[in-house]
């Protein structure tokens, strides 16, 4: 596994009485696109603020790129956060301009990168319109471009896809991949599972305040997969035997589970000496089917 | 710093390119110039020589009635009197006085001005007082040399020995401009300061902003770039209502066709009034102060506004959390009479050493003269106490302006005020 850029250990945070994280650990690697996941409540928005140096955590260690996390980091993190806006009555450019520079650009070097982004966003023609003009999609736009003007080490972004219609959705993502190409190590905050899958390589499940999966997704997959397979017939009953037990049927659509020290081999020709298949699949849990099946066990 | 010195620019500039403020730095000025001419040409237009006519059987009292700059008697015939009752209008006369025995009556066309009637009546009883002391054989030049007039001068010895001219009307009205002044900046700044947190945070910029700044910083440099905008909007209105005050009493003293010669000598003689009424106040120590006072009284007030900002999610829910801030700012707006009549008293002390208070009550007092001591003890208290409400309040902001759609009460901020940062 590659060196991680960003390290929490046992970080702790309290408000009042209240926990919003319990002894969290991750551990985020260099380039990765990490996806950071938890049900509403669950102290990924905590989690985030405490990267961002917003907030500080009551106990536990936090190492950014193999030193502790310091103020000066800030301009090596771009955040996103889910809260976000921009000030109605100013101008777009001159809004991005000021973004830019609170992040430690300079105002020559923020100008030139923002017309370089602006452009390739195809958004150059709103520079001088006010925020107030412009609907919920386009502005996310600029608060993305503000997120990344200064070329951070670390992103992240918390649900960026929402206010996006699709197609500019599909735009972001495209860009968020190819951020990752280059090298920027990416946490990416969200409950739409079908875009972890699509775009994270690691993931980290929060729950009640608690870290209660983390690691690579493919490792994750392979610990939520069992032995169980699809099995569809032509119009034939299938019925258990040595080799495997049925979970569930509906018409000809078969789950089975391997018995214990079984191939799949075995059940396989058990199964095409006795009828026609259609198909024969391997049941891989999707990230939504692990994602509930880990909240509610823990 | 640097951070600071950016925030602060983007919201100086952001509120002084605002049609409000502009509109607000031509018109405040109109006003104030209206209020410094209307007055004075009021004051010309009632100075406008006035005919009267007066219809008497004999001349007694028409001998003894005066002509002055405002009145011109002359006595008409009966037949012409009643003519002048019927057409005013046409007649150079502004009034008619008929006098019948000690009966007076003054006929006009027109509503007649309190000063023709009061200086009317002034002459009338006069000679009627005369005319009694007269008759009980009291001698009118000894009446004369008898009336004398008294000017008190008043002092004020210093401990060091030395006496100084007390001037209480200068003083009132120093420490009055300066009280007021300062009542207004505190309330017009400070909620402009809580308004604009109010805006980051239902705009949802405030934590985008927050993860470039501290907290702290973007509440400073709110709070510094507010203090700038009142600045620039008060040295431009004095600029400006002296300008537009020139302006109009060159137009105004070239139609009255007064020349400038005695407009140089009255401006003169107001001068020396000016430097001998303000003659015991010590004018350096008052503008130093004042903007002391401005500045930290501002600064102290305007740190609790922005947390009040910061724990509402919109300005219909500021009110249970302004009221108690500005209670005490009210409190010194309406002390502010009482305290001018006695600025040595028990309570002008105490509200002058309170930190609340003191940026206007201070102001008040200080033309009237207060002890070094009570300054320096009312100056540092304002100074630690500046520190410690923003210390506090920045403590407050920097956890209010990430909490949506929480209704905070009292309680919840003082749980905030432990939250580690």
């Amino acid at each position: 596994m590659k060196e991680p850029i960003f390290i929490a250990k046992d970080v702790v945070k309290q408000y009042g009485d209240y926990t919003a994280l319990n002894k969290v650990s991750i551990s985020v690697p260099k380039g990765s696109i990490y996806g950071l996941l938890g049900p509403n409540g669950a102290g990924k928005t905590t989690l985030m603020r405490i990267i961002n140096q917003i907030t500080a955590p009551d106990s536990g260690s936090l190492i950014f790129d193999g030193v502790p996390l310091e103020k000066h980091h800030i301009s090596e993190i771009g955040y996103l956060p889910e809260e976000r806006g921009l000030y109605k009555k100013m101008k777009v450019g001159e809004q991005a301009l000021y973004l830019a520079q609170l992040k430690g650009m300079s105002y020559t070097d923020a100008l030139a990168k923002l017309k370089f982004w602006f452009e390739k966003l195809d958004i150059l023609s709103w520079w001088n319109k006010k925020v107030e003009e412009l609907s919920k999609g386009m502005a996310q736009k600029i608060q993305f471009v503000v997120t990344v003007i200064h070329e951070p080490k670390l992103l992240i972004f918390d649900e960026p896809f929402s206010g996006f219609d699709p197609i500019n959705a599909a735009i972001i993502r495209k860009e968020i991949l190819e951020l990752s190409e280059n090298g920027t190590t990416i946490i990416f905050s969200t409950h739409r599972m079908e875009s972890v899958e699509e775009i994270c390589d690691h993931i980290a499940l929060i729950n009640k305040s608690q870290t209660v999966l983390e690691g690579p997704i493919d490792e994750i997959k392979k610990k939520f997969t069992n032995n169980s397979y699809e099995v569809i017939t032509a119009n034939k009953e299938l019925s258990e035997n040595d080799y495997f037990s049925i979970i569930s049927k509906k018409d000809t659509t078969f789950r089975i589970l391997l018995k214990e020290g079984k191939t799949q081999q075995e059940a396989l020709q058990s199964i095409v000496a006795a009828m026609e298949i259609i198909s024969f699949k391997k049941e891989i849990p999707s990230m939504e089917e692990i994602f509930i099946k880990a909240v509610n066990n823990a | 710093m640097h951070k600071i010195w950016l925030i602060l620019k983007r919201e100086y500039l952001v509120r002084v390119r605002k049609k409000a403020f502009i509109v607000m730095t031509i018109v405040g000025p109109l006003l104030m110039a209206a209020l410094l001419i209307v007055p004075t040409y009021l004051a010309e237009e009632s100075q406008e020589l006035r005919n009267i006519a007066i219809e008497e059987d004999g001349f007694e009292f028409t001998n003894q009635l005066e002509d002055n700059e405002f009145l011109h008697f002359s006595k008409i015939p009966q037949e012409k009197a009643t003519l002048l009752k019927e057409g005013f209008t046409e007649s150079n006369y502004y009034a008619l006085l008929h006098i019948e025995e000690n009966n007076f009556t003054l006929y006009s066309n027109q509503q007649i001005s309190l000063s023709v009637s009061n200086g009317i009546e002034n002459q009338l009883e006069k000679i009627i007082e005369h005319q009694k002391l007269k008759a009980a054989g009291i001698d009118l030049t000894i009446l004369e040399s008898a009336e004398s007039t008294v000017n008190i001068t008043t002092k004020i010895i210093s401990e060091d020995g030395n006496t100084t001219n007390s001037q209480a009307e200068a003083s009132m009205g120093i420490g009055f401009i300066c009280g007021i002044l300062i009542y207004m900046f505190i309330f017009m700044y400070g909620t402009m300061v809580m308004r604009g947190v109010i805006e980051e945070k239902t705009s949802r910029i405030v934590e985008v902003i927050i993860s470039s700044v501290k907290p702290f910083q973007l509440m400073m440099g709110k709070i510094l770039g507010v203090a700038l905008v009142g600045l620039t909007q008060f040295v431009l209105w004095i600029l400006l209502t002296f300008a537009i005050a020139t302006i109009a009493e060159l137009l105004f003293m070239d139609a009255s066709s007064m020349t400038t010669e005695l407009n140089a000598a009255q401006q003169s003689v107001l001068l020396s009034e000016i430097s001998s009424l303000t003659g015991g106040i010590n004018l350096i120590q008052i503008f130093v102060s004042f903007l002391f006072y401005f500045l930290a009284g501002y600064l102290m007030y305007s740190s609790l506004f922005a947390a009040v900002g910061s724990a509402v999610d919109a300005e219909a829910d500021t009110q249970q959390f302004v009221l108690p801030i500005t209670i005490p700012l009210i409190l010194s707006f309406i002390l502010i009479q009482p305290i001018m009549e006695n600025p040595d008293g028990t309570l002008a002390f105490w509200m002058s050493i309170i930190p609340f208070t003191s940026p206007v009550i201070m102001m008040v007092r200080l033309p009237f003269g207060v002890a070094n001591w009570e300054l320096a003890l009312s100056v540092g208290i304002l100074i630690s106490s500046f520190i410690l409400t923003t210390w506090f309040a920045g403590r407050i902001y920097r956890t209010g302006i990430l909490m949506y759609g929480k209704k905070a009460s009292y309680k919840e901020l003082w749980k905030w005020l432990s939250y580690k940062a």
